[in-house]
Order: C-alpha cells, then sequence, then structure tokens
C-alpha cells in the first residue's frame, strides 16, 4: 500500500532546510508508520533532494513523525531559483511511498 | 476561571479580508490579531521606506483596516498585528486616518519599534546561521530583530486599542494579550509555552480550520471558497479551546490541528521564541465537538539569551524564461529546448551565478525521480545572475525557441526580477531596545 493510506502530511520551511511532517490516520497506523518510515527510505523516495543532513523526531502525542531536512532548498526560498521554492509539495511526494503491508 | 478570546484575522499578507469581519462580527472576540509579515517583507518594505519615509508598511493595512476597525471597535475587540513591517510609526498614523476619515475619534493606537537593529550591526563579523558566511560579506539593506510579547502586552496595558509591530516572532502577536489579560510573569515558562503553542496553531489563520488541508477523497474540507478564520478561548493557565465561528466553511478537525501545531517546527522540545524555549513533545490536543479542539499540556524553558536577527540583502537578479510542448514526444522537444539554451548560455559565457533547467510536469517539482510520459511539458530556464542585463538574457534565449528551437514550442512568459534574499544572525538579546510610541484618532 502507499504512505498516503496510512498518513498525512504537512510541509513547511526555514531558510535552506524543509521540514515534513507525517501523521497517522490512526493509532494501528502510527506504529506502522514508525517503522516503514526510517531516514534511509525517506532520503532514497526524495532522491533527488540529496539533503546534507536528515533529522528524524518521533512524536507520540501527535502520532507522527517529523523529519527536517537540511540543505534541500537551493539556499532557501529567498533566493532559489526552484519553481516550488519552499518545498511545499514535497509532503504530498512522500505520501507516494511504498509501505509494505503489516 | 478567567478566559479570553482571540482570533485570526490573517496568515499572511495577501489574506482574505471578510473572515476578519465575520469574526469580529460574530467571534465574540476580545484581541483579533493579524499576522502579516513573510520573512523577505519586511526587506522589501525598507526599500519601499527607503524610496517614501511614509510607506514601508502593509500595503493592504488600510483597506483592512477599513473593513473591521468600525465594528471592531464598536465591539471593544483589540487589534494587534505586525502589518507595521519597516515602519510601525507609518502604519499607526495610516491606522489613525482611516479611523477619522470613518468618523472614529478618540481611538488610541500605539506602534512597537526596537526591532530594526540595521544601524547597530551593519558591517559586523556576526556567523549566519544556517549557512557559511558571515554579516560583513553581505551589504543589507534590513536587519530585524524578532521581538517578543512582552512590548506588545506594554503597549495594551497603556491602553492601546490598536498595535502596529515590526518584526516580532509570530506567536507572539498572540502570547501579547494573554501576557496582559493574565498578568503572566516574564520567567513563567509553562504558561509562555502554553500561549505560544496557542499563537503557533493561530497564526497562519485559515490553515487551522481546513485551509492546505484538503486532499480529495482523503481529507475532505467542505466549503473551502468561504473558510472560516480561527478563534481560541485562551484560560489563566496556557490552556485554550480553539473554534471557529459557526456557519463559517472549513472544518477544524483534530488531524488538521496536529498538522497546523507541527508547521514549520524543526526539533518539536526546543522551538525557539524571544520569550520562551516551548516544548510540544507534552503537547495535547484533543477534540472536543464539532470544530473545537482543546490545547493543554506544553512546557517551556527558559528563553534563549540570543535575539534572531533577519537580515535582508541584495542578491543580484533572477531571469526565467517557460515555453510549453504537447503532444507526441512533447518530453524529447522538451529536453532538447533546455539542451539548447543550455548550450547557448555556455557558448555566450554568461555569467550565471547559478542556473536552473526545468521540465515542468516532469522533474520541477517532482523530487522522487520517477516521471511518467506527460500530455504536456513545460521547459523552464532560470538563473540568478549577479547583472540585470545578463539575468534578461535568460528569458531572451528562451522566447528565441519560437523561432529557433523544436517544433511546437508555445506560451513562451519571461520574468526578471531583482532578488532581495534574507540571512539570520544572532545578537545578544540587550541589543535590543523595544518601545512604544502612542497615538489617539
Amino acid at each position: 500500500m502507499r504512505l498516503r493510506d496510512l498518513a498525512h502530511a504537512r510541509t513547511g520551511d526555514k531558510g535552506d532546510t524543509s521540514q515534513i511532517c507525517v501523521f497517522a490516520r490512526g493509532p494501528a497506523q502510527f506504529s506502522q508508520l514508525e517503522r516503514a518510515l526510517t531516514t534511509e527510505r525517506v532520503a532514497a523516495h526524495l532522491a533527488a533532494l540529496r539533503p546534507r543532513r536528515i533529522e528524524r523526531f518521533v512524536l507520540p502525542n501527535f502520532q507522527a513523525v517529523n523529519f527536517v531536512l537540511h540543505g534541500v532548498l537551493s539556499g532557501g526560498v529567498t533566493r532559489s531559483l526552484a519553481l516550488d521554492a519552499h518545498g511545499k509539495t514535497l509532503g504530498a511526494q512522500l505520501l507516494d511511498m511504498e509501505i509494505a503491508d503489516a | 476561571m478567567k478566559t479570553i478570546r482571540i482570533g485570526a484575522g490573517a496568515g499572511f499578507a495577501g489574506d482574505r479580508i471578510e473572515p476578519a469581519v465575520e469574526l469580529v462580527e460574530q467571534g465574540e472576540l476580545d484581541f483579533l490579531c493579524f499576522e502579516c509579515l513573510a520573512e523577505r517583507t519586511i526587506a522589501l518594505a525598507q526599500l519601499a521606506r527607503q524610496r517614501d519615509p511614509a510607506a514601508g508598511y502593509d500595503p493592504r493595512l488600510e483597506r483592512r483596516m477599513r473593513a473591521v476597525l468600525g465594528p471592531a471597535m464598536a465591539r471593544g475587540v483589540r487589534i494587534v498585528s505586525n502589518m507595521g513591517a519597516a515602519n510601525p510609526l507609518a502604519a499607526m498614523e495610516a491606522a489613525l486616518a482611516v479611523a477619522r476619515e470613518q468618523g472614529l475619534t478618540g481611538i488610541r493606537m500605539a506602534a512597537v519599534l526596537g526591532d530594526d537593529v540595521l544601524a547597530s550591526i551593519a558591517g559586523e563579523d556576526l556567523p549566519l546561521l544556517d549557512r557559511a558566511g558571515s554579516l560583513s560579506d553581505l551589504k543589507p539593506i534590513s536587519a530585524n530583530a524578532y521581538l517578543g510579547a512582552f512590548p506588545i502586552a506594554q503597549a495594551l496595558a497603556e491602553g492601546a486599542q490598536v498595535i502596529f509591530t515590526g518584526r516580532v516572532c509570530d506567536p507572539a502577536l498572540f502570547l501579547g494579550p494573554m501576557i496582559h489579560a493574565f498578568g503572566w510573569a516574564e520567567d513563567d515558562w509553562t504558561r509562555l509555552a502554553g500561549g505560544t503553542a496557542i499563537g503557533h496553531l493561530l497564526e497562519c489563520a485559515g490553515q487551522l480550520t481546513g485551509g492546505y488541508f484538503a486532499d480529495p477523497g482523503y481529507n475532505d474540507v467542505p466549503g473551502l471558497a468561504r473558510l472560516g478564520f480561527p478563534l481560541a478561548e485562551v484560560n489563566e493557565d496556557g490552556t485554550a479551546m480553539l473554534t471557529k465561528v459557526a456557519g463559517t466553511g472549513g472544518r477544524l478537525s483534530l488531524a488538521n490541528a496536529r498538522e497546523q501545531a507541527m508547521y514549520e517546527i524543526l526539533d518539536p522540545a526546543r522551538y525557539l521564541q524571544a520569550d520562551v524555549v516551548a516544548d510540544f513533545t507534552t503537547l495535547n490536543l484533543a477534540e472536543a465537538g464539532p470544530d473545537r479542539i482543546a490545547v493543554s499540556g506544553a512546557t517551556g524553558h527558559p528563553r534563549p539569551e540570543s535575539l534572531k536577527v533577519s537580515v535582508g540583502y541584495r542578491d543580484g537578479f533572477i531571469g526565467e524564461g517557460q515555453i510549453s510542448y504537447a503532444g507526441p514526444g512533447a518530453l524529447a522537444r522538451g529536453q532538447l529546448a533546455l539542451d539548447i539554451v543550455a548550450e547557448r548560455v555556455a557558448m555566450q559565457r554568461l555569467a550565471v551565478d547559478d542556473i536552473r533547467y526545468d521540465l515542468i510536469g516532469v522533474n520541477a517539482v517532482n523530487a522522487t525521480g520517477r516521471a511518467p510520459e506527460p500530455a504536456e511539458v513545460r521547459a523552464r530556464v532560470a538563473a540568478r545572475c549577479a547583472d540585470r542585463a545578463t539575468a534578461a538574457e535568460i528569458g531572451a534565449e528562451v522566447e528565441a525557441l519560437y523561432l529557433n528551437g523544436p517544433s511546437g514550442g508555445g506560451g513562451v512568459t519571461t520574468t526578471l526580477r531583482e532578488v532581495v534574499a534574507v540571512a539570520s544572525v544572532l545578537v545578544p538579546r540587550g541589543a535590543v531596545a523595544p518601545s512604544i510610541v502612542h497615538g489617539v484618532s
């Protein structure tokens, strides 16, 4: 199945850093999300980004996993040449990830 | 327990006007806050102020004030906004003029000053945050410290009904009224963190009530054309109930509130603000009825000793051109178009600092590397150049593809803009001295 069936996501930006928080649709999906969403898989799925560093924060209170991708926004929204300078479309792209059935 | 009601009137400078009017008229508010100042906006506003000393505040300020000032003042709703941008004093004067024009006399307004630290830090050898380099490498046109909520609370305590700030932490626009109403202490980290969490949830307005959330079949949101903006019923202990005006569009769901709680948060245990370091890992959001979300549990740590300063500087020009291809072979023709421009750029030795070639529909925003053949593509070339004339050549090269490029190209657009970029540095808290100026209509 696809991540989109288990989760929803919102993407934000701070300077040259993109932040993608992925939220489970329910408690059962949260444990699946926590297992499947490793930094390696996120980096591989968004391969074109080539982050300098990825941080991963698990939030049981929101049933969410937050990814902080450093160095992926071409210097940040104010000087980036990218069409989506904020990287706002990245979360939705992550939701296309294939997840093994639990 | 004492409760105050705070509404979110705008989440960005271009936001819709009428949801704020709806909140004033039907939200039984005590305060209405407008967040209208993106990171770069203040640098652009500073340029406007250099051209005209009476400018440099939000260009939509008068329009917003004409819509809400009358009904807000009639109901005792006090207004806080960062629409002051690079010139809070001129913003206050403009709003006073709107008040007088509407026959509203005796309205007390205030401007919070002191965020502009350009004169005191220009040329200093401060390291840039988030990337290599020093402030002394840049030619800054603006430098604004992120002020906290206490100057806003002070302006309210001194009787202001309408307050304009320049750069303040976005949640501080909402935290200021809470500090004023409840008398929270400067070291009450738990309540300041609670108020910060509430402010953070509200600061993007419609993004809490269903905006930026809809995904048909997965996250359905009704009535986005009539999206209602949120309000918080805030308690003295720093907890709150989030809701919106009954009958407005959108939906305040738990899933949406969780998304907004984490929006632009890096380390959730350390959300750095001027007044507190808030910890959102203990924050609890709970559904308490239709369009009602209870907020509690935020914890806080002592505020940082440094304040973040956003520095705007000129960073050359970006020139861009786009052209579309459709039908069989669209992808190959789009790629050929990009290859031709790349060869032309090299051949003419155009002095570009950075250049980017995209196929919109294939790889412009798509970072996954997967791209099935589309029915149409749009070739895009964008370059940042030190020099305006060179940047203009990028669009010209794309336009020349009409007669010199692959078959069937159409719909060329070209743009050219000066880049005002933003970098950040830290300054000691003591180097920033907020002050307040009052005025009456």
